[in-house]
Formats: structure tokens, sequence, C-alpha cells
């Protein structure tokens, strides 16, 4: 199926987020569709999948001009989208998620046989005969949920997915099997848009790409005849240079020591040292543990064996308290749930974690906090027209930005990074890595988690490896290369 | 209008709604707009608002206490019962707001430690408390702990003019105010309300907060239950059952959301205010109590919906 969006414009009261968009995919294609965070990717995809209406342009299908006013409509077009957070009922057994809406009943009973065995069927379809009709949808892994997803689009006959982020939650193997999956589908003829901030699968998977800035269209490119380079540029509008900006300054003493740390869960045996100023990277697979880490060290949780040491002294390590008096600092992986109040403003957020160095007897003095503040927006340079502004009025990276105002309202000793730039666009993920350098270059000792291995490849001086809650390889990395990294966090070398 | 006028319009929605139910009473009744009525007004209210600042910190952690009005009975006839067995009047009243406060604790650690959800803890703590009121009791209302200086609590006048209880309604609601707008501990109610996960990870000592507002609401519930028992001079056992709900209303007409994390005590004063002068207008219309009921709901249903289309 051939789909062309012409010309769309989309207005929010005065705010106008697409101007003249044009877009189009071809059945048998994989089109990636890129731009930084608020360059008007998912509304673009939300008017193709029926979520909102456009104010201008026309869409059609296989030449034929169409109206798409619900999600009902696109469906019945054969459009489906696959949201990043997914939308499963995680209480429902997956097959009640699978046929949710159009149970297979008579007179109103449902025929529990027929969608078992249809369910199984569609899901053996698509190579996923491991998931069980019948198990509770909120207990499968993230992967098998995507599939679950994928199942019940393809199910209702869609010949479109639109898929969001796909595999920003996912591991290295179900990127894989999802990438797999995605070249049968395209066999098939389905057309596949792909939303992603992930250069490295888009040039990977993808056959087509265009790019979007400021709600406009910028520019189609087959991927075969284009580059990294060529694309951000489309994306940015500008050069920013290095991708990934260089560091100088040299790693100063050990200031953190970790020796034989292991957690309640699965952690075991963890040892590193931190000089300050060096960016200990941590990799590993997603659930290996490599969070956890960060957690026992910060005091979330419970330490069962081992000793941390900063600047040579023993920490207690019971409770964030503690470790944030000690000098610890935790940028956390979800910013949403776990990094900010999303009702309170930026001012209130930037504040949070250092509030009594503002406040005498427990009274909070304004100016000093407004003072701060504006400091921590100048110094990080957030950008948000008012310190006043709820933070989540803001995009990704200036609400990351603003979990690190958090945390630099008073320097921290030692700065744990999970996950820093995920969820940020290209542009504000530069500007992520220069405050870590200049971070580094004050002296902090950073231990950072991340799953994009390009990242921890270029932002550290070395490389831990985790692999199912023990450390398989400790690499300098100037020497290491994805293919030793991988090998030890699938646990299929020893290096160390 | 700019979003932040939008903003200030609607947190004044409450005080708006206020004014115009004013305004509509005193064209309808000449007896509405006297100083007198409006004292009187006044005095009615604080019981309640009382009780509703407290609420409101709980509500703004995303928790509720079903437990104020037993709270008050027990505070109640603790102090009438400490009173009749010759224990000064002043530290009666002293050790039965500090026992409310205790009482709150209670609920505190079963919320916060036990991870009991606040309205299963509050309704078991509801129950419990209320049958300890009967115990300690008899189940008989407690009378003749005549005192002078228990008396002016909550029925003695400032001037001869403004009722005590009014004074003590807008002591805390400054209090309140302060506690909520000024100090690292009301920064910390509202972190934790909005997102615990991300408080906690911020250092934000999230069970402590959690104790100390389930402990101030119980306080304050003695409070308002030893302004009752002055007034009547008797402690009944039975005192307070319903007070949460209007606690509640007053909360959520305020414009503080029951979701946590968003709300003020101004608000809580104008829903508290609101609901008073409405029962005290419709009976000066001479509306029966079973309309007046009606009413009310009607009114807290609008002022929410009302609210709700303005978030949009």
């Amino acid at each position: 199926m051939n789909v062309v969006m012409q010309g769309i414009s989309k207005a929010f009261g005065p705010v106008r987020v697409l101007e003249e968009v044009d877009f189009a995919i071809a059945g048998g294609e994989i089109h990636a569709l890129m731009g930084e965070n608020g360059a008007g990717k998912s509304t673009l995809m939300k008017i193709l999948s029926g979520v909102y209406r456009s104010d201008g342009g026309a869409i059609s299908i296989d030449g034929q001009p169409v109206q798409i006013r619900s999600t009902r409509q696109a469906e019945a077009c054969g459009i489906a989208i696959i949201h990043q957070e997914l939308n499963l009922i995680p209480q429902l057994s997956v097959m009640e998620n699978l046929f949710l809406g159009r149970e297979p009943a008579r007179f109103g009973v449902i025929d529990h046989a027929r969608m078992r065995r249809e369910a199984a069927a569609q899901l053996a379809a698509l190579g996923a005969d491991n998931i069980d009709p019948e198990a509770e949808a909120g207990l499968l892994s993230i992967g098998q949920q995507q599939m679950v997803e994928i199942a019940k689009a393809l199910a209702m006959d869609a010949r479109l997915l639109i898929m969001d982020e796909p595999t920003a939650a996912l591991t290295e193997r179900e990127i894989d099997t999802l990438f797999g999956l995605m070249r049968s589908l395209k066999a098939q003829g389905v057309a596949i848009v792909y939303v992603s901030h992930r250069m490295e699968e888009i040039f990977r998977i993808c056959d087509k790409i265009s790019v979007l800035r400021d709600g406009r269209f910028v520019g189609e490119r087959v991927i075969a005849r284009t580059d990294f380079d060529e694309v951000v540029r489309m994306m940015v509008g500008r050069e920013i240079g290095d991708r990934f900006p260089r560091r100088s300054a040299a790693p100063g003493a050990v200031r953190l020591q970790v020796k034989g740390l292991a957690d309640e869960h699965h952690v075991r045996d963890i040892s590193f040292e931190v000089r300050a100023g060096e960016v200990l990277g941590v990799a590993g697979l997603m659930g290996a543990g490599r969070s956890e880490i960060l957690k026992t060290l910060f005091g979330l949780n419970r330490r069962c064996a081992g000793a941390v040491l900063l600047d040579g002294v023993a920490l207690q390590l019971d409770s964030p308290g503690a470790a944030i008096a000690a000098g610890l600092a935790f940028v956390t992986e979800d910013r949403k749930s776990q990094g900010l109040v999303l009702g309170m403003s930026v001012r209130e957020n930037a504040t949070l974690v250092h509030l009594p160095q503002y406040a005498r007897l427990g009274v909070v003095s304004d100016a000093a906090e407004q003072q701060a503040v504006a400091g921590l927006i100048e110094q990080l340079r957030i950008r948000t027209r008012d310190a006043e502004l709820e933070v989540k009025s803001l995009s990704g990276g200036n609400q990351q930005k603003v979990v690190f105002a958090k945390w630099l309202a008073q320097p921290p000793k030692v700065l744990l990074l999970d996950e820093p730039t995920r969820g940020v666009d290209v542009g504000g993920k530069a500007e992520i890595y220069h405050i870590i350098n200049q971070l580094a270059a004050a002296g902090v000792a950073i231990v950072m988690v991340s799953s994009e291995l390009p990242e921890v490849m270029a932002m550290s001086n070395r490389i831990l490896v985790i692999h199912e809650g023990r450390q398989t390889g400790l690499f300098e990395a100037a020497s290491a290369t994805q293919e030793s990294i991988m090998a030890a966090a699938t646990g299929t070398a020893h290096a160390a | 209008m700019t979003p932040k006028q939008k903003a200030t319009l609607q947190r004044l929605g409450p005080f708006i709604a206020l004014v115009l139910v004013s305004v509509g009473l005193a064209v309808l009744s000449p007896d509405f707009l006297t100083v007198a009525n409006l004292l009187n007004v006044m005095r009615q209210v604080s019981i309640n608002a009382l009780i509703a600042f407290g609420m409101t910190l709980v509500i703004l952690l995303g928790g509720i206490d079903l437990s104020v009005g037993s709270i008050l009975a027990l505070s109640s006839v603790a102090i009438a019962t400490l009173i009749q067995a010759g224990v000064d009047p002043l530290l009666a009243t002293l050790l039965g707001v500090l026992g409310g406060g205790l009482m709150g604790l209670f609920n505190g650690l079963v919320i916060s430690k036990g991870k009991v959800a606040p309205f299963i803890a509050t309704l078991a703590s509801m129950t419990i408390l209320r049958g300890l009121a009967l115990v300690v009791s008899g189940g008989s209302p407690i009378t003749g702990f005549n005192s002078d200086l228990f008396s002016m609590l909550g029925g003695g006048y400032v001037a001869g003019l403004v009722p005590i209880p009014v004074v003590w309604m807008l002591i805390m609601f400054g209090l309140f105010a302060f506690l909520l707008k000024k100090t690292v501990f009301g920064r910390h109610v509202y972190a934790t309300g909005g997102n615990e996960e991300a408080a906690r990870l911020s250092g934000v000592k999230v069970d402590q907060v959690k104790l100390w507002v389930y402990t101030l609401s119980g306080a304050m519930s003695a409070m308002a239950g030893v302004v009752l028992t002055s007034r009547l001079n008797s402690a009944q056992p039975t005192a307070g059952s319903g007070y949460e709900l209007d606690a509640i209303a007053a909360v959520v007409l305020g414009g503080t959301s029951l979701t946590g994390g968003r709300g003020w005590i101004f608000g809580t004063l104008m829903g508290a205010l609101l609901i008073g002068v409405l029962n005290n207008g419709l009976n000066l219309l001479g509306v029966s109590s079973f309309y007046q009921q009606v009413i009310k709901g009607v009114v807290i249903l609008l002022a929410v919906l009302i609210d709700r289309s303005g978030k949009k």
C-alpha cells in the first residue's frame, strides 16, 4: 500500500506544529522518520493514525484520497500505530489483549477455545510461538509485549505500521528479533514507519529516511546514499561539531573505590575504581544489573556485601539521604517517573535535592533560591521562558538538564548517571556530553550506565561490562571495540 | 489572557465562587450580610476548616484521612474525662491535642511503614478510634465538667465580638499557609505528593514527611474536638461522624487535586467558607434541610466539573 501525505499543516492554538509537511511511504518499505524533539514527528504520525485531524493538506492511499478522522477510520484504512508506551492491559491475558474490543463471542459469551486457537496462530505467524496466549500480559518482557502489540495490529489487517521508538526498552537480542520480524513483514509488503533517535539502528534496518525540523519537511534520503553527518545536519540545521565532544583533562587521584559489591538481587562481586575527572562507562544488556549497581551505591537497594570508599573513607550508604550527604549524585534512568516532579516548576525541581541550603530553620529564602536557580539555568543552558514554568512543558533535553541541575546545586564528588541521554535529541545530547565533560574537568568522578554503545565508547575513559549481575570485562576505552564489549556483555568472553 | 493569568484565575475560582454565592444570598436575604451573621457563619465553619487544613496536607500527599471524625470524638471524650478527674483544663486540652497527634501518627506508621493504602488504613482506625471513644465514655455523653477557662476555648469572644474559634481558624490558616509555601517541609509535601519516587531519589525522607502529615491531621482533628466540646460543654462519643466528608469536600472545592501534589490552603479555607455560607444562606431562606443536602452536593459537583474543564 502506498501512502502519500501532502502539505499537512497543524496548529495547536497559536503554535504551528506542522507547516505543509510531505511524507510518502510505499508497501514493502521501512521508512525512518527523524527529527529533534518537538520537530513534529509524533504530531504527523498522530494525524496519519487518526488521533489528530490536520488543519490542511491531503492524504491518499494507493492514489485514492482518504479522510482519516478517527483511529477507527485509520484502522479501517489498514494503518496501525505501536506507541512507545505499550498499550496492553497488564492484568488481562495475551489473547484477551489481542482480541480486545472484538472478542469472538456467541450471544455475548466469549468463545475462549476459538480465541486461544486464533491467538496462538497469530503469534506463531510472527515467530513468537514462545508466548503463551493465556499468560498475563503484564508478566511478559517488554520485547514480548511489543510482539503482542504487533500481532494485534496485524490481526486488524494493518498494511502500514507506525512504530514509535520501538527499541527504547529492548535488549540487544530482542532488537535482533524485532528487526527479523520487521524484515519479514517488509517482504510481505507491509509498510513500516520507524520513528527513532537511534541512528545506528536506522542505518541498519531502514530503506529511506525523512527528516523534519521545526514542523517543516527538510528532505528524504535513500539510506544507502546518505550518512550520519548529513542526517544530523538535516535535523539540526547546522553543524553540531563532534557528536561526542572531547575531554582533555587527565584523571586525578582515585575518588570512588568499590570492592566486592553485592545486592540482595543478582549483583555479585563488583569491584572498580573511579578517579577524579574520570568517566567510567558501564555497558551490558538490559536487565544485566547495571542500574542495580548504581541504586546500591546510592543507598536505594540494600548492600549485602562489599565496601564502598570515597576518598579513602568507607561509606555507610543506607539511604539516599546519606549518599547525598557523602557527596553522591544520581541522575536516574527515567526522568518522568524518577527524576522530576512533573507538576512542579523548573525552580522547584532544580532545588529539590539541596533545598535546605537555601533555608534557615526550615524556612526557604525566596531570594537565595531564585538566585541559585538562575545560576543553574545559565550554567546548564536550560531553555525555559521562566523558571516558574512547569517542568513538563520543557523538551526532553531541557528536562534532562533540569535533572542535572537538581544535583549540581551543590557540586557532587561522584556523579552516577543512568542512561543520561535517553529520549534526548541529537542537539540536546551534545549539550549533555558537554556538561558531563565540564563536570569531569571539575574533578567529579562519573559512573555512566548507557545502552548506547557509541556513547559509552566515546564518553568513557574505561568501560566496565556487566553480564547477569557480574562483571565480565573492564576495558580501556581507547582499546575497546564494539565486538569485545558485546562479547563480554553476552557472556561469551572472559576478559576480567 | 496569558497562561499565567489564566492559571491565577483558575486558582481564584473558589474565591470567586464564594463571592458570587455571597452576593446572591445578600440579595435574596436581608439577614445574610450582617456582621453578626457573617461572624456566626465563620464560627460554624471553624471546626470543619480546622480539620480541612490538616486534610489538605494529607490530600496533597495523594492520601486520604477518614479517621478525622473519630479522632475528634476520642480526644473530646478523653479531655472531658481528664477534666472530670480533676486535671487542669488547659493541660487536659494540651494532652488531648497531643493524643490526637499520636492517633494520626499511628495512621502514618501504618501507611508509610506498613505500606497500607491510606483509605484502608484510616478506614480501620476510624472504626477502632470510634469504638475506643464509646469505650472511654461508656457510650453516653460526658457532661458536667464546667470550667470557665475551657468554655472560653470554643465559646468565648475576643473583644466581645469575634468568636475565639474563628481566631483559631485564622491562626491555623496562617500557620499552614506558611508551612506549605515557605518551608522545606512544605516543599517536600508537594514533591512527595507529585512524584513520590522522584522525591525519594532526591533524598527527601518520604516516610518522615508522611508521618508528620498524618500526625498534623490528627492534631488538627483533636483541636476541632476541643472547640466542639468547649462550645457544647459536653463530650459525645458519637460526635464528628461524617466530618471527614465535609473536610474532603472543602479541600476539593478549594481546588486541591485528589491525586496529590497540587493545591493550597487558601483554597481549602474558601471551600470551607463556601460550604458554610451555603448552609447558612439556605437556612435563612428557609430551605428544608433535605433540599440543602441536594444543593450542597450539586454545588460540589459543579465546582469540580468547572475545575476540570478549566484544566483542559
